[in-house]
């Protein structure tokens, strides 16, 4: 306390206030940078890992993947998507043939926004598989979209053409139908509309089954990502 | 006498002053990632490193920082501290980080940090300043913990992820779900009203009795 | 439009920020003993928050897409000087307006409610307008749920309350019972 006093007494000077905000400011900045630079590339990894996993589990028998984005009206296989554009990928065998598009989706569910991932062949028309990525829904309930292993199986032969309709668990009849589950129906309507919105969104976009990019990757990356 | 000082200044944080139960402080992160122990202890681990960290540089720097700009360059300190944490947590545990989402950065508007910068390191030498630093963050885990743990049991009817009880369990959502963080830490306050009212009821016996006596 | 919608009565009901993400807990819990103040201080918020939209986006666009890592900071210092500056210009421009709210804008400009607001709008890569949107909707919600638990207040004002739960432990409770209220507001947007 007593060291205080004679700093109120002497008002430091404004050219000082502005050079201590400075310095602080100054070393602020590099310690920033510095833990921002040394972090980068482990959570780069951990990203591009998560994403890879995602896809992969989605699309079954793919080991290999891509970015695609449309581009005036044609799907071209990208490394770094530019800023807020709608990207899908494409996922590709040992044989490097085409296996299907895994489709970013999200729209509102129960309590807050679900983003999902599916995957989708456009020969069939089916979705194969779908992954939850981000969701609040509620614990016990809402969350059995990705804890339900019978709702999530549901997915792996689901036709979208005429979309897909939630029914009641267990009458299930059509390629298109899906058991929605006991006691969290608006979650389960929810993963199905959000499905549908983004096959409706993007079904013209995508180019005639057969014709799809192939693809286009160095070596390098595979060591990269894997590591 | 140095060492009893330092202890107690630490204790004060743990117990007697403590952050949430006695001061009512830093309660959005409180309340918001108290739905599983586990969350809970990142968040006070990366409190405990903020507030430590924070408290060291201020207390040292204390005869530097002219008095007008102190509350800037506090922020700065603290801002910086962390996007330290936030960047390390993404890269180390990512899963966690996913799961305490933009809470990490709120440690920011934690009352809590810079009442302690204004109030305490910006005043006394460095040792004091951490071992308050390390006092009340240990007092904010304590409080932290204690709701999450109530909150996991009760909700999810496990701690640290491992089921305690048997199938037949029936959980309480509801205490892992907002309202749950808002009634737990109403009763657990209770509890420490309950406490205090004891204790004033016995000081005040006590004075009686002294009286009567004389 | 129907994003928009959704993202209002969100933030204003189903992910109210006071009653889900237990945002801006200290005026709600501090404040919030007369319905007069709450009305003013909420209104205020509302105000500061949509200013913190605008920096928020425009950091976002112009600032941060270089510097990602100087997110934090430069919220914390933009948010505080823009809000300080508004402050002046209305001291200056209408003294009726600075009276009725301009006490509460520096401590509302250290609420966790300001910071969460600019960093969910960017968590959730919000544009322009569905970012004023979003901080329309959550200041109003904070609103409500400010003048709700008030309300509450005063009229528990004049009742007998048991020495024992008196003062915070009441509160959190009825923050609690509100806060349940508001689940049943969960769905609303996905029942069709």
């Amino acid at each position: 306390m007593t060291d205080d006093a004679p700093k109120v007494a002497a008002s430091p000077s404004s050219m000082r206030l502005v050079l201590t905000l400075a310095i602080a400011g100054l070393i602020s900045g590099i310690a920033i940078i510095g833990i921002y630079e040394s972090t980068l590339p482990t959570i780069t990894a951990n990203k591009a890992r998560e994403l890879r996993e995602a896809v992969f589990k989605v699309l079954p028998g793919v080991s290999q993947m891509q970015a695609l984005v449309n581009r005036d009206g044609e799907l071209v296989a990208t490394e770094k998507p530019a800023r807020d554009e709608p990207v899908i990928y494409g996922g590709y065998d040992e044989q490097r043939n085409f296996v299907g598009y895994a489709m970013p989706a999200a729209g509102p569910g129960f309590q807050d926004t679900i983003a999902l991932l599916y995957g989708y062949r456009p020969g069939e028309k089916i979705v194969v598989g779908m992954e939850v990525l981000e969701s609040r829904e509620t614990p016990g309930l809402g969350d059995k979209i990705y804890k339900d292993a019978v709702f999530v199986g549901g997915f792996s032969a689901l036709s979208v053409e005429p979309e897909i309709v939630a029914v009641k668990k267990g009458t299930k009849s059509q390629p298109n139908e899906i058991d929605a589950i006991t006691g969290a129906t608006i979650s389960s309507k929810a993963v199905v509309r959000i499905i549908n919105e983004t096959h409706t969104q993007w079904s013209g976009q995508l180019p005639p089954p057969g014709s799809e990019p192939s693809l286009v990757r160095m070596e390098s990356q595979d060591a990269e990502v894997g590591q | 006498m140095k060492e009893t000082e330092s202890y107690e200044e630490f204790i004060k944080g743990v117990w007697r002053d403590n952050p949430v139960f006695v001061q009512v402080l830093g309660m959005c992160p409180m309340l918001a990632v108290t739905n599983s122990a586990v969350n809970a202890i990142a968040m006070g681990m990366a409190t405990l490193f903020v507030l430590v960290g924070s408290s060291f540089l201020v207390s040292s720097f204390r005869n530097w920082i002219p008095k007008q700009v102190r509350i800037s360059c506090f922020i700065i300190i603290i801002a910086t501290f962390v996007t330290i944490a936030d960047y390390t947590l993404l890269a180390l545990v990512p899963k966690v980080h996913k799961e305490l989402g933009a809470f990490i950065p709120l440690i920011v508007a934690n009352c809590l940090i810079l009442g302690r910068q204004e109030a305490f390191a910006s005043r006394y030498p460095t040792r004091l300043a951490v071992m308050d630093a390390l006092g009340m963050a240990s007092g904010f885990m304590l409080a932290l913990l204690s709701l999450g743990a109530v909150r996991e049991i009760l909700g999810d009817g496990a701690l640290f992820g491992v089921k305690l009880f048997g199938e037949n369990f029936e959980p309480w959502v509801i205490m892992i779900l907002p309202p749950g963080g808002f009634l737990t830490l109403g009763v657990i306050l209770l509890f420490f009203n309950w406490f205090k009212l004891k204790k004033d009821e016995f000081l005040q016996e006590v004075a009686e009795a002294e009286r009567s006596e004389s | 439009m129907d994003n928009l919608l959704w993202i209002f009565i969100s933030a204003l009901l189903v992910n109210n920020f006071v009653l889900t993400y237990f945002l801006g807990l200290c005026p709600f819990l501090g404040v919030s003993n007369s319905l007069e103040t709450s009305a003013r201080l909420g209104a205020a918020t509302t105000f500061v928050m949509l200013v913190t939209a605008v920096c928020a986006w425009i950091l976002n666009t112009y600032v941060l897409i270089h510097a990602p890592y100087l997110r934090l900071i430069c919220f914390i210092v933009v948010i505080a000087s823009t809000v300080q500056f508004i402050e002046m210009l209305i001291k200056k421009l209408s003294p009726a307006l600075f009276r009725a709210m301009g006490i509460f804008l520096p401590l509302i400009t250290t609420n966790c409610a300001i910071l969460g607001l600019a960093i969910f709008a960017t968590n959730r890569g919000y544009g322009f307008w569905e970012g004023i949107v979003y901080a329309l909707g959550a200041g109003l919600g904070f609103t409500l749920a400010l003048v709700l638990l008030a309300g509450l207040r005063e009229e528990s004002e004049l009742s007998s309350i048991p020495k024992l739960i008196q003062g915070t432990a009441m509160n959190l409770i009825i923050a609690g019972i509100l806060s349940m209220a508001f689940m049943g507001f969960a769905g609303l947007f996905s029942t069709t």
